[in-house]
């Protein structure tokens, strides 16, 4: 078991625990409190695992979040706990005690250190998904707590990636953000979202190509969404609205740039300058600014009032825009003082082909036209256009072309197009091109333009043209085309406009100003930083690439201004690398996937509306239609939303921290630690795969785990029982057992399901008996369990089970169904099946409102594949190889697991073999304890005790979360009248870092000597309060709180006043008790290192080496007077992986002896035999205990006690025991098997389960036990006839494998219940043969079986004294004689009393390994104590005043932990011998005693009468005057005035 | 007879460990109660010493109510 390290290296003081569930965090607690650094790596954004998840837990139904969340806080605070959510284990190196291991971390896309849980995030998020904690019931957003107790306490975003519509788009439009925004009608939000990356939108909502449509996924579907018209909805909305006034940029540095062109291109980043601070001026040639946009697209498309409304938006912040300004030389610029100076010019100058006759009156250029057009100069009849004939030709196929043939059409003319492209390859897009013949337009696709000829008076007569066979460009650009001889002809016309292409005329830029161009008349630019040649000039937009769309002039102002913010700021001008976000692209599977399960219902565009043909060449009114509202959400709400986060940004904005970073990446950290426990939990079996249970298919069909939220209170139905169907309550509920458990894909039992199947039957039950006495509903619900063998094996299990089926009257049938199907028109489901052990083979058909699938655990993918990462050895189902003697360790030395990942469990065996992990890597670990731990500095304690009350009280916004619902500042402002307080104020988040410093420093500086804070809840926030005034030099008890968030603004909504005055209410109620705050002083302690172990079998041999092994002394206690308890009787294990360290197998005697020598050998375990314990005194930490050996009684010292007293095998005179030798016990027979002669063996033998005391509760080990014994029976004489008749086969866990093997192996099985038990007759003189008599309910018939040999499965019961022990060390039994743990699930080894601990079959019966992983947890849970120096006493004791004790003995009878004692050595009234003492350092602070002390002695520090009677009559708005303690309290109460008018009371009863 | 507007005032006496945990979700689930309800948290109910009930009756509360 032990581990062999280098005796020389020191192994690394710290253990990685890979799984935040209950049993992640209950290892990681423990090695934390026993001195190393963990790191706990959880996939999810916070711990909890499946337990969170749960309504209640059996057998106690506890509320499975009231009893873990405890643990998350303490998880969550623990100095020396790192937890690491959404991280993986990538790869491991190094050997144990030391290893290195690589951990990536998912971005969160929150910062934790910065997020409040304010949910202002959430409150925004207008993505809805279904909620994965909800198991699907309920809806969630993509910003997300993943549970409201959550820890860590913060949000997270879930984003699979970037949505392919923003990476297509050049300028990174967040389109699913905006789109979603649609879907919700915030058309403000979601215009916010696309100006934050263009400032064109109501110019791209009409111009865009749209690339982002091309790339959408929901094009694998139907048709994209139809984004560009959503974009100029959302314009025409916002426009449509009074314009906003626009506050100008603050300018924040000296230097200024000239940007030349007042393009879209010059504009974005003109905008993106001032808004970074800088100076800019913008110089346009034209009367006009927009560039193309106003000069180039016709009206028709892009109304001239967006633009202006754009680019007067851009100015406004306080851009310089020159109109009619050409640049004439670059040098004028800087010498004009600007410091950079960026050209973004577009092409503007059309281009005029080579051919005969170009020159030609009435040859005209696009670009030149489209502006005369736009300038209004033809409609204006100005004489500096030139004019146009009737006949129009336009040469090109591009989109300009057609624009220009369109405007043509609209000034009144027949227009032609020709261009050199066939119909198939024009430029223009598509629908332009039909929206141009629509419109009139004659089309001569495939020509070329050979000549045009003159009309004889110097004008134009028409363009002679070729047809074109075919064409293609060389390498150096050059065209060849194919023409068709003699195919020439004349397209007459008498006007020709040329729209072959445009260029940016760069007539300023002069040879010998430095910037240097390209071959084809562009700018030469760095492509990075779009720098040119020379330095402080850049060049973007069509002036650098060539004509382009707008979305990319955007996109390239926005580079060139980053760049040239680089330059100025004189860092590198090269962009720096950052990661980029992964792209969600959707395969066709996937979609389809989708679509088949209902998530996508397909449908096409929704249209938008188009004007008639007739209207629209009529004038320049625009052609195309917005979406009205209710189209625009529809068109909207088919976006698949890819990357779940659509980058809205609305959180971005919300969050008043700042702590949301959307562009967050993955993050890979190594980490050395010395060992690793393994702790990763299930996942549910997919019951969808076996479509036989319909799930999926038919709504009323839920899992079991949908079924737990269901019955939460905090669940999607609070805690209804609905029908998701028609969310009715169901009346008659199904429960089908072994859904993924015990049938051909998995060989074993998933231990939990019969349990959990029956809380959630009772738990069903209760709340209909609930609704029923509230009146709602008659509590009429029928619960019916279709079960195999019930598993209800451990502790109190058996009597749970039972209560359902008596008290709660569920009904259980033992069958498999044979079928289920949906009535469609109720949503019932029909259950067809028969009862073959109630004799019926007839299938009945019943009918269920709803159907509950007990689904089994499974091991995951992503668990599987850490195991193969870690290079520890799985099962073929991926559960964690280990071994008997040593059964958390894992095939790697130095890597540990525990819980399900072993073998599926139970929470309380889950939360054992936790502990008991963190035993075993403490032991490997133990030379470096504390090497990586630390203690938190504080400032000495300032003394107040002199002081007059100065409170400090902060009220806190809680973002808008009670600032949203009251009026915090006069919440602050009437603390500030109240009596005490010196100091209040108002605080966005009071516990932010920066608040919390704040705080700090306000506390030093206005010499407070007490702080409320009237904020959230206590329970997760009192110790970061508490933790800053320690950092400010005050006693942590000098701090209180007032809860109104969760009491107040959440509570009362809707009416801010009352919401106000409660705050206020709460407020004073708060400073009224911190006026009586004492500052409180915790004891120390010394730690004795010892444990005492009480038992010598299995379980306190094991925890004495896990403790001893670690350098704790042991006193090993055995009454016997040899080790070894049950061991000794064993004679072969179940399994064949009872393997020792050295890989060899041993039998229980070998093992016992195996072990027995390493404890007799161990320098640290003193072994008591033949001794007995007497009494113990003293508390943990301290005890003192008498031993008695052979008559001679010593006294011995310890911190901790381990009672592992074992039990024994009950002998009985059931079934005639005793009476015949044939009749034995399974212990008796395995001896039997194991020495008898193996030639007599029996050749028939009858098994009777369930004998005596089991009855009443299941002994776990019997079932199986008998299928050892039987199966070996079968080994040794194959023909032995084996009959087993049995209640319920527990064959829990792997054990279900020996089932399928007896089974196959010819073990017969006969059914019996315990008002029908077989009848046993041992034979008379006339027939001396053993008789068993047994209902064989499948036969139908009674069978008389004749064994040789009649084997009874007796129970394990407690060792004999065990009560007798119980009474002298005051520990609790249970009814069954077990001994009592302290919590059955959270606290499984522990006693109620501190210190003491408990393993092995004294606990309960248990096999050989779950004794083992006990006893290391009761050795992990001992060296929580053991590993501290110290202890440090709790304040809030009670403390008994003897000379007011009448020793009643009240107390002493009150106490829960029986804590208080009356000690002669203190005199209490009258001076009488014997007064009450109460221990602090055992001391729970409950107060019980001290309400019931009838003669008011005893007090409670930190929960006086006086400070809660404060608070009684604070809220009645009373101040006391009562003088008490310390604390001069008139002197407040006079020197402020005192609000009431009523009389004070006496409080001065202690 | 009964005022109706009368809106009782509540003193609730809760446990820190459960009853003040489960007033924390009621506000986290934003359930809705009468804000004349105000709560003062206890160690334990074994803490309630029947001074506290009585002192809230006398000083004006109409009712109590002890949730643990």
């Amino acid at each position: 078991m032990s581990i062999e390290t280098g005796a020389e290296k020191q192994p690394i003081g710290a253990v990685m625990v890979v799984g935040g569930g209950i049993a992640g965090m209950q290892s990681s607690l423990d090695l934390a409190e026993q001195g190393f650094k963990v790191y706990l790596v959880e996939s999810k954004s916070a711990i909890g695992g499946k337990m969170a998840q749960l309504d209640k837990t059996f057998p106690t139904n506890d509320c499975a979040m009231c009893t873990i969340s405890p643990k998350l806080v303490e998880t969550g605070r623990h100095p020396n706990i790192e937890i690491m959510t959404q991280a993986e284990v990538m790869n491991i190196a190094g050997e144990a005690g030391d290893f290195t291991v690589r951990v990536r971390k998912q971005p969160r896309y929150i910062d934790p250190d910065k997020c409040v849980a304010c949910n202002d995030c959430a409150d925004v998020c207008p993505v809805i998904i279904p909620d994965p904690f909800n198991e699907g019931l309920a809806p969630r957003h993509a910003a997300h707590k993943l549970y409201p107790q959550a820890v860590p306490n913060a949000y997270a975003i879930e984003k699979l990636g970037i949505s392919p519509c923003r990476d297509a788009c050049p300028a990174n439009q967040r389109a699913q953000g905006y789109i979603a925004l649609i879907r919700e009608g915030r058309y403000q939000d979601a215009m916010r979202v696309i100006k934050m990356d263009n400032p064109f939108p109501g110019i791209c909502g009409r111009i865009c190509n749209h690339r982002c449509e091309t790339a959408c996924n929901r094009g694998l579907v139907d048709e994209p969404i139809n984004i560009r018209a959503l974009k100029r909805f959302v314009t025409d909305k916002v426009y449509a609205e009074p314009r906003p006034p626009i506050e100008p940029a603050e300018r924040l540095y000296e230097e200024r740039v000239a940007v030349i062109g007042a393009g879209p291109c010059g504009l974005t980043a003109a905008q993106d300058l001032v808004m970074a601070g800088y100076g800019v001026t913008v110089f346009e040639a034209m009367p006009v600014a927009g560039g193309m946009l106003r000069l180039g697209v016709p009206e028709y498309r892009l109304p001239t009032a967006i633009i202006e409304r754009e680019v007067q938006d851009i100015v406004d912040l306080g851009v310089d825009l020159r109109l009619n300004t050409r640049v004439g030389n670059l040098d004028d610029i800087f010498e004009e003082g600007f410091d950079a100076v960026l050209i973004a010019v577009g092409a503007h100058e059309g281009i005029r082909l080579p051919l005969p006759g170009a020159n030609l009156d009435g040859v005209l250029i696009n670009t030149h036209f489209l502006r005369d057009v736009r300038l209004g100069k033809y409609e204006n009849g100005s004489p500096d256009a030139p004019a146009l004939g009737k006949n129009v030709l336009v040469l090109g196929g591009g989109n300009v072309a057609i624009d220009v043939a369109r405007s043509a059409v609209r000034l009144g003319h027949a227009v032609q197009m020709a261009c050199l492209e066939g119909r198939g390859e024009m430029p223009a897009h598509d629908w332009e091109i039909a929206a141009a013949e629509e419109e009139g337009i004659i089309l001569h696709p495939g020509r070329t333009f050979e000549r045009i000829l003159d009309n004889g008076a110097g004008g134009v007569a028409g363009v002679e043209c070729m047809e074109v066979a075919s064409f293609s460009f060389d390498e150096n650009g050059r065209l060849h085309v194919e023409k068709v001889p003699g195919s020439n002809h004349v397209i007459a016309c008498d006007t020709v406009i040329f729209s072959v292409g445009q260029r940016a005329g760069l007539a300023f830029i002069p040879d010998d100003a430095g910037v240097g161009l390209t071959g084809a008349a562009r700018i030469a630019v760095n492509p990075n930083t779009l720098a040119a040649t020379r330095d402080g000039v850049f060049a973007a937009g069509d002036s650098v690439s060539g004509t382009a769309f707008v979305v990319e002039a955007v996109a390239s102002g926005h580079t060139a201004a980053r760049s040239i913010l680089r330059y100025l700021q004189g860092d590198h001008l090269e962009p720096p690398r950052t990661p980029n976000l992964p792209v969600v692209r959707l395969s066709q599977g996937e979609i389809d996937a989708r679509v088949a399960r209902g998530e996508i219902t397909p449908g096409a565009r929704v249209p938008l509306p188009q004007l008639p043909v007739e209207e629209r060449i009529a004038s320049f009114s625009e052609v195309e239609g917005g979406y009205d509202d209710e189209s625009a959400q529809r068109e909207a709400a088919r976006c698949l939303a890819c990357g779940v986060c659509s980058e809205c940004m609305s959180c971005t904005f919300a969050c008043g921290t700042g702590a949301i970073d959307h562009n967050m990446v993955a993050q890979d950290e190594t980490l050395r630690v010395g060992a690793l426990i393994l702790a990763p939990g299930y996942q549910i079996y997919r019951a969808e795969l076996s479509a036989e249970y319909g799930l999926g298919r038919y709504p009323n069909v839920v899992t079991s785990l949908q079924y737990e939220r269901m019955l939460s209170a905090s669940g999607p139905t609070k805690g209804h029982v609905r029908r998701p169907s028609d969310n009715t309550s169901p009346r008659r509920i199904a429960f089908l057992q072994c859904v993924g458990s015990r049938d051909q894909s998995h060989d074993y039992c998933s231990s939990v399901c019969c349990m959990y199947a029956a809380k959630e039957a009772i738990m069903t039950i209760e709340h209909a008996r609930a609704e029923a006495r509230t009146g709602n509903g008659d509590g009429g619900v029928k619960c019916q369990v279709f079960f195999m063998d019930t598993r209800a094996y451990s502790k109190s299990y058996e009597e749970y089970y039972r209560r359902a089926e008596q008290k709660y009257s569920v009904e259980y049938t033992r069958c498999r169904i044979s079928d289920l199907k949906e009535d469609p028109d109720t949503g019932n489901l029909l259950v067809h099946y028969s009862e073959p052990y109630a004799g019926n083979n007839d299938v009945v058909q019943k009918e269920f409102d709803l159907v509950v699938l007990s689904v089994g655990m499974e091991i995951s993918d992503s668990v599987k594949a850490l195991g193969r990462k870690l290079g520890i050895e799985l099962d073929p189902y991926g559960f964690c190889h280990t071994t008997l003697f040593d059964p958390l360790q894992t095939s790697r030395p130095g890597v540990y697991a525990a819980g399900p990942f072993r073998e599926p469990k139970d929470i309380s065996e889950s939360v054992t073999e936790a502990s008991g992990a963190a035993a075993a890597a403490a032991r490997l670990l133990a030379p470096a304890r504390h090497n990586l731990t630390q203690l938190r500095e504080y400032p000495a304690e300032r003394d107040i005790t002199a002081e007059e009350p100065r409170i400090g009280v902060f009220v806190c916004h809680c973002g808008s979360n009670i600032g949203g619902y009251l009026d915090v500042p006069q919440v602050a402002e009437y603390a500030q009248t109240l009596p005490g307080v010196v100091h209040a104020e108002d605080n966005l988040y009071t516990c932010s870092q920066d608040t919390i410093a704040h705080i700090i420093e306000q506390v030093k500086e206005l010499n407070l000597n007490r702080v409320v804070v009237s904020s959230c809840t206590p329970i997760t926030h009192e110790p970061l309060f508490q933790d800053a005034i320690r950092q400010a030099g005050l006693n942590p008890h000098l701090f209180e709180m007032a809860n109104i968030r969760n009491q107040c603004s959440w509570i009362h909504s809707e009416n801010w006043d009352a919401a106000t005055n409660k705050a206020k209410a709460l407020t004073r109620m708060a400073v009224a008790r911190a006026i009586r705050l004492e500052p409180l002083a915790t004891t120390e302690v010394t730690v004795n290192k010892a444990a005492l172990i009480i038992g010598g079998g299995a379980a306190g041999m094991t925890a004495a080496l896990t403790l001893a092994d670690q350098g704790f002394p042991v006193l090993l206690v055995e009454r016997a007077d040899r080790l070894g308890g049950n061991l000794k009787h064993l004679r072969y294990f179940v399994s064949d992986n009872g393997i020792n360290g050295h890989g060899i197998h041993l039998s229980p005697r070998e093992f016992l002896a195996e072990i027995a020598s390493k404890v007799k050998r161990h320098p640290l375990i003193d072994v008591h035999l033949n001794t007995e314990v007497l009494d113990v005194s003293g508390f943990e930490s301290n005890f003192n205990t008498r031993l008695r050996h052979n008559g001679e009684v010593t006294q011995v010292q310890h911190g901790v006690i381990i009672v592992a007293t074992g039990g024994v095998e009950y002998k009985g005179t059931e079934y005639s025991y005793g009476t015949d030798p044939r009749i034995l016990t399974q212990l008796e027979f395995e001896t039997r098997l194991a020495d008898g002669d193996k030639n007599s063996l029996p050749s028939s033998v009858v098994m009777i389960q369930c004998v005596g005391p089991a009855e009443k509760y299941c002994s776990r080990l019997c079932c199986t036990t008998a299928l050892k014994n039987a199966l070996k029976l079968k080994h040794l004489n194959p023909h032995a006839d084996v009959t087993i008749i049995y209640r319920d086969i527990r064959t829990y866990g792997f054990k279900e494998r020996l089932y399928t093997e007896a089974r196959r192996a010819g073990v017969r099985f006969i059914h019996f219940d315990f008002d029908r038990k077989p009848q046993v007759t041992v034979g008379s003189e006339r027939d001396a043969s053993l008789q068993v008599k047994v209902q064989d309910p499948i036969l139908g018939r009674e069978l008389a079986l004749k064994p040789d040999l009649l084997v009874l499965s007796t129970p394990i019961v407690p060792s004999p004294g065990t009560k007798e022990l119980a009474s002298r060390l005051k520990l609790p039994l249970n009814m069954d004689g077990f001994f009592l743990e302290a919590h059955v699930k959270l606290r499984p080894v522990d006693f109620a009393s501190d210190g003491v601990f408990m393993a092995g079959l004294a606990h309960y019966p248990k096999f050989l390994d779950e004794t083992i992983a006990q006893a290391q947890a009761a050795a992990s849970r001992a060296a929580n104590v053991l590993s501290q120096e110290t202890m440090l006493t709790s304040a809030q004791v009670a403390v008994v005043d003897p000379e007011k004790c009448v020793g009643c003995l009240t107390c002493v009878r009150i106490c829960p932990y029986g804590v208080p004692q009356v000690s002669n050595s203190y005199h209490g009234v009258g001076d009488i011998t014997g007064a009450a003492y109460i221990e602090p350092a055992v001391c729970h602070g409950c107060g019980t005693c001290v309400s019931e002390c009838p003669a008011q002695a005893i007090q409670l520090y930190h929960s006086t009468n006086l400070q809660t009677l404060a608070k009684v009559d604070a809220l009645f708005d009373i101040w006391s005057t009562t003088t008490a303690g310390f604390v001069p309290i008139e002197s407040i109460v006079e020197a402020s005035e005192m609000p009431s008018d009523r009389s004070p009371h006496d409080g001065s009863k202690l | 007879m009964m005022d109706q507007n009368f809106e009782p005032e509540i003193v609730s006496f809760c446990c820190h460990h459960c009853a003040y945990a489960a007033a924390d979700l009621a506000g986290s689930m934003r359930l809705e109660y009468p804000s004349s309800i105000k709560v003062i948290k206890l160690p334990c109910t074994g803490r309630l010493d029947v001074l506290f009930v009585l002192r809230a009756f006398e000083d004006g509360a109409d009712g109590v109510m002890v949730a643990g």
